[in-house]
């Protein structure tokens, strides 16, 4: 009965991915096959994906050694370290972007964008294993103590080897950002996948390149993301009994404590206090030549607004599906999940120039309109959405819908009257998340937004275009503070899964 | 007062079998403890008379109404069984009355006298507006009593209810759950691995291993006339010496000891076996008495209303005994006499 809302999900997941296919079949075998073997195709696969091995093994270096340092030295400032090295991942890319650009222009091509992507991935990696550092059962390491290994051989043979599955999984989220991002790489000018494809797009009647390279950057990251989700299985840890595991021992770092503490305020500079202050400048400098102010609320409104379509539209296609993968698992509901994932390895430029293609041929009414701009959202968020509900509802306990059962109720007002009422927080905050990634989204908020609407995010993008740094900057600010809330609730509920035990 | 039949349930876990042709009975208005030890398949045979397991084959009827039969399964939803969970499992964003009134028509969830009714029966009266997280162990798991015993269900599974508690609470909340049940005439059923809440709670107690019933009878013929070792073994302690029968009487290590022959014992040619004994069949005597085969104390665990004494027979190559006294407790190293009270019940070893 919820196959039906859940296929639905799934057609609008497949929407953009299927429409681009068609696209480029129409083109022909032999025109497809000639814009895939040219030389400059070519160096374009291997600049992105030497942008994202470059980006993901500093992420990787960065970030596991800032979670060590976090939850497992006597570094000084452990526990602001612990906070702020997190933050970063309230900073777009594009804001981070706006921020080196103007205060240092040469800071652009490939050193600007590792740079700047670094610094906003890094936490990707950090989260997980700084998580993971916390969860690792103290114990075992005693053991391999009292079997004679030394501290530092513990550390690689029993401490690193559990965290490998965190590590792994958040690499792989990194080298999937760096891959899809648009906004760092065209700010910072750096001709990686996304920003040649919207100049391809823009430049050129013939959109059958756009489309050809969209699906080939689709490859990529569609063999990222089943790489990641491989990743993800068999790190379960065997403990008997239930309880609290005890506190991990702490190492001290002797001489070193001084210089480790200096590289992590490097780190957080470079990610977090110079991008701020930067904006602050900005938006100091923008002050005295006087704000738009008429424009910022228009602007802040029609975020607002999208996001808010947006999120109640993901919300609404996420349900079925989420309950669903958590409750009644089979074959068809395994291909409905699936194929509603698709979002998850589309980067947004290429859903935004599917459903740009679609809206000029086939959805001409909607072209250029709201509808089409939350469509796109939907296909983009609707994967965060299905797993905040299939979260919440795998939370409620599969015994007590069973009393439910016993007491007369039907599958259906169980899921009515016990599942959906106990999963309603998660679903709402999954739904809050999700309105929050709206607002910062850029691409696709680019090519669909309604003619003549601007959003923050599209505002900062056309005043740094032109250089209006210091009008550019409040729209940033704003941005910084949206993305912020998301953070912090991501951090507390990752602090509030190591107290509780179960 | 509805009775439950299961006819030769069979059910499994991918190849394991679980069940493998369990047969019950349950008269209406009785409880029925099914005893096991952990693996053993009752809980899955709990499931799958509520509906939760579907059973490879066999049948469940209730009230000679069908439930599951070749063809035929009713979800949990119709079968009008309620579920006592091991943890409770009230529903966390319902207070007690809400919990309570869960499983009544639309019309009587408001308002009812039923659910001030049943809060009352388990003794929770004036806690309809508590939360769930407000309550105790023990108070939860009544309301999850209160919860099943609302609708008025024919039949009432209680899954290991009370494992969950204090050993102190435990006394209380079995004979209360027992006075609710009694008081609603309700039939039920009570899946436990405790040999003590088996025996003093249930009308009849069946024990379970390995996938189907080996005994079904009322507490007292489970305890004094297992139908072999193994049901011997798991609803108490015993004393299992070598013995030859010899008529009526067996010949033991502690000498001639009346004997009854077990249920599966076959076949008259059959006399070398086992002599099962409970540990309070034997009783210990200052040395100096006369009767009685000599021996001494290895070591002692009191338990306040009793206490257990290991013994070893000065003779016979030190077989060890052990002996439940609530006399005066003997102290580790002492001589002592130990004799025979009652008869024993004899075990060939070829049954």
């Amino acid at each position: 009965m919820l196959l039906v809302p859940g296929l639905v999900t799934a057609l609008v997941a497949l929407l953009p991915i299927g429409y681009l296919l068609v696209r480029t079949a129409e083109a022909g075998p032999e025109r497809v096959w000639e814009i895939v073997v040219r030389e400059r195709t070519l160096t374009l696969v291997l600049r992105s994906l030497a942008l994202a091995g470059t980006v993901t093994a500093l992420s990787v270096v960065v970030g596991v050694g800032l979670a060590v340092l976090a939850t497992r030295t006597n570094v000084p400032g452990r526990r602001l370290l612990a906070v702020t090295a997190a933050l970063p991942l309230a900073i777009p890319s594009y804001v981070a972007a706006f921020a080196w650009i103007s205060a240092f222009p040469s800071v652009s091509g490939f050193a600007g964008t590792v740079l700047v992507l670094t610094a906003c991935c890094y936490p990707y990696v950090y989260l997980p294993v700084a998580a993971a550092m916390r969860r690792i059962d103290p114990a075992v390491e005693e053991v391999a103590r009292s079997l004679g290994r030394s501290p530092w051989n513990t550390f690689w043979s029993v401490t690193a080897r559990q965290l490998r599955p965190a590590a792994a999984s958040g690499a792989l989220l990194v080298a999937l950002y760096a891959l899809s991002d648009f906004g760092a790489p065209s700010l910072l000018r750096f001709d990686a996948f996304t920003r040649v494809i919207h100049a391809s797009y823009r430049s050129s009647f013939d959109r059958t390149p756009a489309a050809v390279l969209s699906l080939l950057l689709v490859a990529i990251t569609v063999a990222i993301t089943v790489a990641e989700a491989r990743t993800r299985r068999g790190s379960e840890r065997a403990r008997v009994g239930g309880g609290v595991a005890r506190r991990p021992h702490t190492v001290g770092l002797g001489r070193l404590r001084w210089p480790a503490a200096t590289l992590a305020v490097a780190v957080v500079t470079v990610a977090l206090v110079f991008p701020i202050a930067s904006l602050l400048y900005w938006f100091a400098t923008g002050l005295s030549s006087g704000v738009d102010v008429p424009d910022l609320a228009t602007s802040a409104l029609n975020t607002f607004w999208f996001a808010l379509l947006g999120a109640v539209l993901c919300t609404a296609l996420a349900v079925p599906v989420g309950v669903l993968a958590a409750r009644f698992r089979g074959r068809s509901t395994a291909v409905i999940e699936h194929a509603s994932f698709a979002g998850h390895a589309l980067p947004g430029i290429v859903v935004a120039l599917a459903l740009v293609f679609f809206g000029a041929r086939v959805a001409q009414p909607v072209y250029q309109r709201t509808p089409l701009l939350v469509l796109a959202y939907a296909v983009l968020f609707v994967p965060a959405a299905i797993g905040a509900v299939r979260s919440a509802v795998t939370m409620s306990p599969v015994r007590t819908e069973e009393a439910a059962r016993s007491l007369g109720s039907t599958p259906w007002q169980v899921l009515r009257r016990v599942t959906l009422p106990l999963a309603a927080p998660g679903i709402a905050a999954g739904a809050a998340l999700v309105l929050l990634t709206c607002m910062k989204e850029l691409p696709a908020t680019l090519l669909l937004r309604p003619t003549g609407a601007d959003t923050l995010a599209t505002s900062l993008w056309t005043e740094t275009g032109v250089a209006a740094y210091g009008a550019a900057a409040p729209y940033g600010l704003a941005l910084v503070v949206l993305a912020v809330l998301p953070t912090l609730a991501l951090m507390r509920s990752q602090r509030a899964g190591e107290t509780d035990p179960s | 007062m509805s009775a439950l039949a299961v006819r030769g349930l069979h059910a499994s876990f991918g190849d394991t079998p679980v069940l493998r042709g369990v047969d019950l009975d349950v008269p209406g208005g009785t409880l029925t403890a099914v005893l096991g030890p952990s693996g053993c398949g009752k809980t899955t045979l709990l499931r799958a008379v509520a509906g939760f397991v579907r059973p490879d084959s066999g049948t469940v009827l209730v009230d000679n109404q069908v439930l599951v039969a070749p063809g035929t399964d009713v979800p949990p939803e119709r079968r009008g069984i309620a579920l006592v969970p091991q943890e409770g499992s009230l529903f966390p964003h319902l207070d007690v009355a809400g919990n309570v009134a869960f499983g009544l028509p639309r019309e009587q969830r408001r308002g009812s006298r039923r659910v001030a009714e049943v809060l009352e029966l388990v003794g929770l009266a004036g806690y309809a507006k508590r939360r769930p997280d407000e309550l105790s162990g023990g108070q939860q798991q009544r309301v999850a009593l209160a919860r099943a015993l609302a609708p008025d269900p024919r039949l009432v599974l209680l899954d290991e209810p009370f494992s969950a508690l204090d050993a102190g609470l435990r006394g209380a909340i079995r004979a209360d759950v027992r006075t609710a049940l009694a008081a609603t005439g309700a039939t039920a059923v009570l899946v436990t691995h405790d040999q003590d809440e088996a025996l003093s709670m249930a009308d009849t107690v069946a024990v379970m291993d390995d996938g189907v019933v080996r005994m079904h009878a009322t507490p007292e013929q489970v305890y004094t006339g297992p139908v072999d070792l193994g049901v011997a073994r798991f609803v108490g302690q015993l004393v299992e010496l070598p013995a030859r029968l010899d008529g009526t009487s067996a010949r033991t290590v502690l000498g001639e000891v009346a004997a009854v022959p077990g249920e599966r014992h076959t076949g008259a040619g059959e006399r070398t076996g086992v002599l099962a004994l409970r540990p309070e069949q034997l009783r210990l005597h200052p040395a100096e008495t006369g009767a009685g085969v000599p021996a001494r104390v290895e070591a002692v665990s009191f338990h306040g209303h009793d206490a257990t004494v290991a013994v070893v027979l000065e003779e016979s190559a030190g077989a060890r005994l052990l002996v439940r006294t609530t006399g005066p407790t003997a102290a580790v190293g002492d001589r002592v006499r130990v004799t025979v009270e009652g008869p024993g019940l004899f075990f060939a070893d070829h049954a």
